[in-house]
């Protein structure tokens, strides 16, 4: 008696809006917009002022993580050696890489943990994964304070190329937010994307120049590997942030690509994450209410 | 049957368009029989399709809703009330069917969505709008109109795992009412709290009646649809099978919830349909005399478990002598639902005495009754004793009987006649 494919059947009749069940997006992107970030903002707040070490411990983990590896990799191993202001780009790929974890692993559960609100009230369910994305670039924009400190107190300065961050986290933000709503909605079908994904950040933390410089891989492994590194925008994005940040001795983007326009590339990634992202999420949107 | 007379008030009349327009909805689950819970498993068994149990919740479900109305959704769990109710709401999206609405909604599914107890309740106040689709302005002015309502000015910046239940459940109520909404979707939010807070709640209901709000109310409770609704439908197996007046249709109900009940009753005893006995039966007495059955009678000599309002029916006992007793007196009481009293009979009241009985000696006692009572559930409870009052069986609650049927609305249904008589002058101008 049902068909396969359920949809709507056409208007008609009735005055009025014709409801047609939850979408991704909602209608109003204020709306949208106001949600996303109301929830954020509270989320934040909560983290922090819920308790003096929540506070504390937002700048504390990326800085322990980085004091260890520090150790480790470059005072031990000696990686890095001749890098100017090593130290200073190795906590920059850190904070980096913390804000895709943040936002990422927070969204993957976000949906599910939130089941009684989708159940029970009809809003533009992106909102919530979205605001874990706001969220995290909240935790970004104070690790970004240490980072500045060092880089100040280990003698660097202040360049124009400073400007190239906001673009550099745009790009990232779009990259993020498209995993953040592929990994959301699919968690709600499937549960082992959290696990996988777990394996998937690990291995991202070691595939992105973040404990190494490129000019190492460029030096040891060729050219062509280090550009194929390049396509994922989180390592893009971590290079060409050192290049503009910490010192013009870290290669650009562009100077490994070997041309600005191969920029394009980790940059079409990341539009083409966030477009499969969105459709998947509003695909996905109309049942989430039923399937959780 | 009796006659009743109906004296209604007529609600405030509605204006012509409907507010809300049902047109041919149904909405089906798809309840995997084999979960695919992992990313693995599917990757793994790509062609496998898994396969689905469908529970259809709404089949081809009508309806409209002028503005203004007061509509009451009854129906018995599962019956898709709260389906229909998440369809209108845009929580489920309807597979056939377009539903239309004219205006503002909000909803209420439970009290106090997304409160966070770790939050004060002014950012759970803001929360709440936010998710609601207010803006910052909009949600400013509610605020203050909400705790105002709930009467918690000095405790708004405390957080609320802080609060008592009962100031959490008027912030709760306070954000759920103070919407500037047209249309009012309601599930069951009048099944918490207690009875003064419920009181609240009708009080509430009467004042947005009077606003001409449109509501739409699902519910359980048949005095919440007498009282507040214009009109009434009622939902059994994802489709409408009454709709109307809420009187009738509440009625309706509780002849489909208990003769189901019932229906139930009987496929659980097969051999013979008789009334189980309740689960608080007890047996007190000194045991020279013995209850060894008791059960309800239809007007044919059927063993029953349900009795139609209006029908005529027979209590009977089989009482067994274990020692040799003079007069003694039979007895049975029904008390309803609520513990209340409502038919007795006893051998006491005739003139006659019972006389002697032997040892071993059985008999049976039987009342034959015109069964004025209500719909509800009752409790029977025979019981032997002495002229003088001492208890030689009783049997408290050893069966219960249903009583299904169109009936007032009352506890007990007792026949009338009425009339109504013009005054001979013609008062007025």
């Amino acid at each position: 008696m049902m068909s396969d494919a359920p949809k709507p059947t056409p208007i008609t009749a009735g005055p009025g809006r014709q409801i047609l069940g939850p979408t991704a997006l909602g209608d109003d992107p204020r709306r949208f917009w106001r949600l996303a970030w109301t929830i954020a903002v509270t989320e934040f707040k909560l983290r922090f002022f819920g308790s003096a070490l929540g506070y504390l411990w937002q700048f504390v983990r990326p800085l322990l993580i980085f004091a260890i590896i520090y150790v480790v990799f470059v005072e031990v191993l000696g990686v890095g050696g001749d890098q100017p202001f090593f130290g200073v780009a190795l906590l920059l790929g850190i904070v980096i890489f913390q804000f895709f974890t943040d936002a990422t692993a927070a969204s993957v559960r976000s949906i599910v943990l939130r089941e009684s609100l989708v159940r029970k009230i009809d809003f533009p369910r992106a909102a919530i994964p979205v605001a874990c994305v706001i969220q995290a670039l909240m935790n970004l924009g104070l690790n970004l304070i240490p980072v500045t400190i060092f880089l100040i107190a280990a003698g660097g300065r202040l360049y124009w190329r400073w400007l190239e961050l906001p673009l550099i986290v745009v790009m990232l933000v779009v990259f993020v937010t498209g995993l953040s709503l592929l990994l959301s909605a699919l968690f709600v079908r499937f549960r082992d994307v959290e696990p996988i994904w777990d394996v998937v950040m690990q291995g991202l933390f070691y595939a992105t120049p973040i404990l190494y410089s490129l000019s190492v891989v460029i030096d040891k492994a060729g050219i062509e590997v280090a550009r194929l590194m390049l396509i994922n925008p989180l390592a893009a994005a971590i290079q060409q942030a050192r290049h503009a940040i910490v010192d013009p001795s870290y290669e650009s983007a562009g100077q490994i690509f070997g041309t600005t326009a191969g920029n394009l590339l980790p940059i079409a990634i990341s539009l083409a994450t966030l477009l499969a992202g969105i459709w998947v999420f509003s695909r996905a949107a109309p049942r989430i209410a039923e399937e959780l | 049957m009796c006659e009743h007379s109906h004296v209604t008030e007529q609600p405030t009349q509605p204006t012509a368009a409907p507010i809300i327009t049902v047109d041919d909805v149904s909405k089906t689950f798809r309840i995997p029989t084999e979960q695919v819970h992992t990313l693995k498993e599917r990757v793994l068994h790509p062609r496998r399709r898994t396969t689905y149990n469908e529970f259809q919740a709404l089949d081809d479900v009508n309806f409209a809703v002028r503005s203004g109305e007061f509509l009451g959704i009854v129906g018995r769990n599962g019956s898709g009330k709260s389906t229909l109710l998440k369809c209108l709401a845009g929580i489920y999206r309807t597979d056939l069917g377009s539903i239309f609405i004219d205006g503002r909604v909000s909803t209420f599914i439970e009290l106090g969505v997304g409160f966070n107890p770790d939050l004060a309740a002014r950012e759970n106040v803001v929360i709440n709008a936010a998710m609601l689709g207010l803006s910052r302005r909009e949600a400013g002015r509610r605020f203050d109109s909400i705790i105002d309502f709930a009467e918690l000015r000095e405790f708004t910046d405390l957080k609320l795992k802080n609060y008592s239940s009962g100031m959490m459940v008027r912030l709760a109520f306070s954000v759920m009412i103070q919407v500037d909404a047209d249309i009012l979707l309601i599930d069951e939010v009048l099944a918490v709290g207690d009875a003064a807070f419920q009181q609240k709640c009708f009080d509430e209901f009467e004042a947005i009646r009077a606003a001409n709000k449109t509501v739409l109310l699902v519910t359980h409770d048949m005095s919440a649809v007498r009282r507040f609704c214009d009109r009434a439908i009622l939902l059994e197996r994802g489709r409408i099978v009454a709709e109307g007046d809420p009187e009738a249709t509440g009625n309706r109900y509780l002849d489909l919830n208990f003769s189901a009940e019932a229906r139930a009753q009987a496929n659980a005893a097969e051999v013979a349909v008789t009334a189980p006995p309740t689960a608080d039966s007890t047996v007190s007495g000194d045991g020279r005399a013995v209850i060894e059955e008791a059960w309800i009678e239809s007007a044919t000599g059927e063993r029953v478990a349900v009795v139609g309002n209006g029908d005529e029916a027979s209590f009977k006992m089989r009482v067994r002598f274990t020692q040799q007793v003079a007069n003694p007196v039979f007895s049975v009481s029904f008390r309803n639902g609520a513990r209340v009293p409502l038919f007795a009979a006893s051998s006491d009241w005739s003139n006659d005495h019972s006389g002697p009985f032997a040892v071993g000696e059985t008999a049976i006692w039987s009342v034959r009754f015109r069964n004025l009572l209500g719909p509800d559930r009752y409790s029977v409870s025979p019981s032997v004793t002495l002229e003088g009052g001492a208890a030689l069986a009783v049997h408290e609650q050893m069966l219960s009987v249903v009583v299904t049927r169109v009936a007032p609305g009352a506890l007990v249904d007792i026949p009338f006649d009425q009339q109504l008589t013009r005054s001979s002058e013609q008062t007025g101008a």
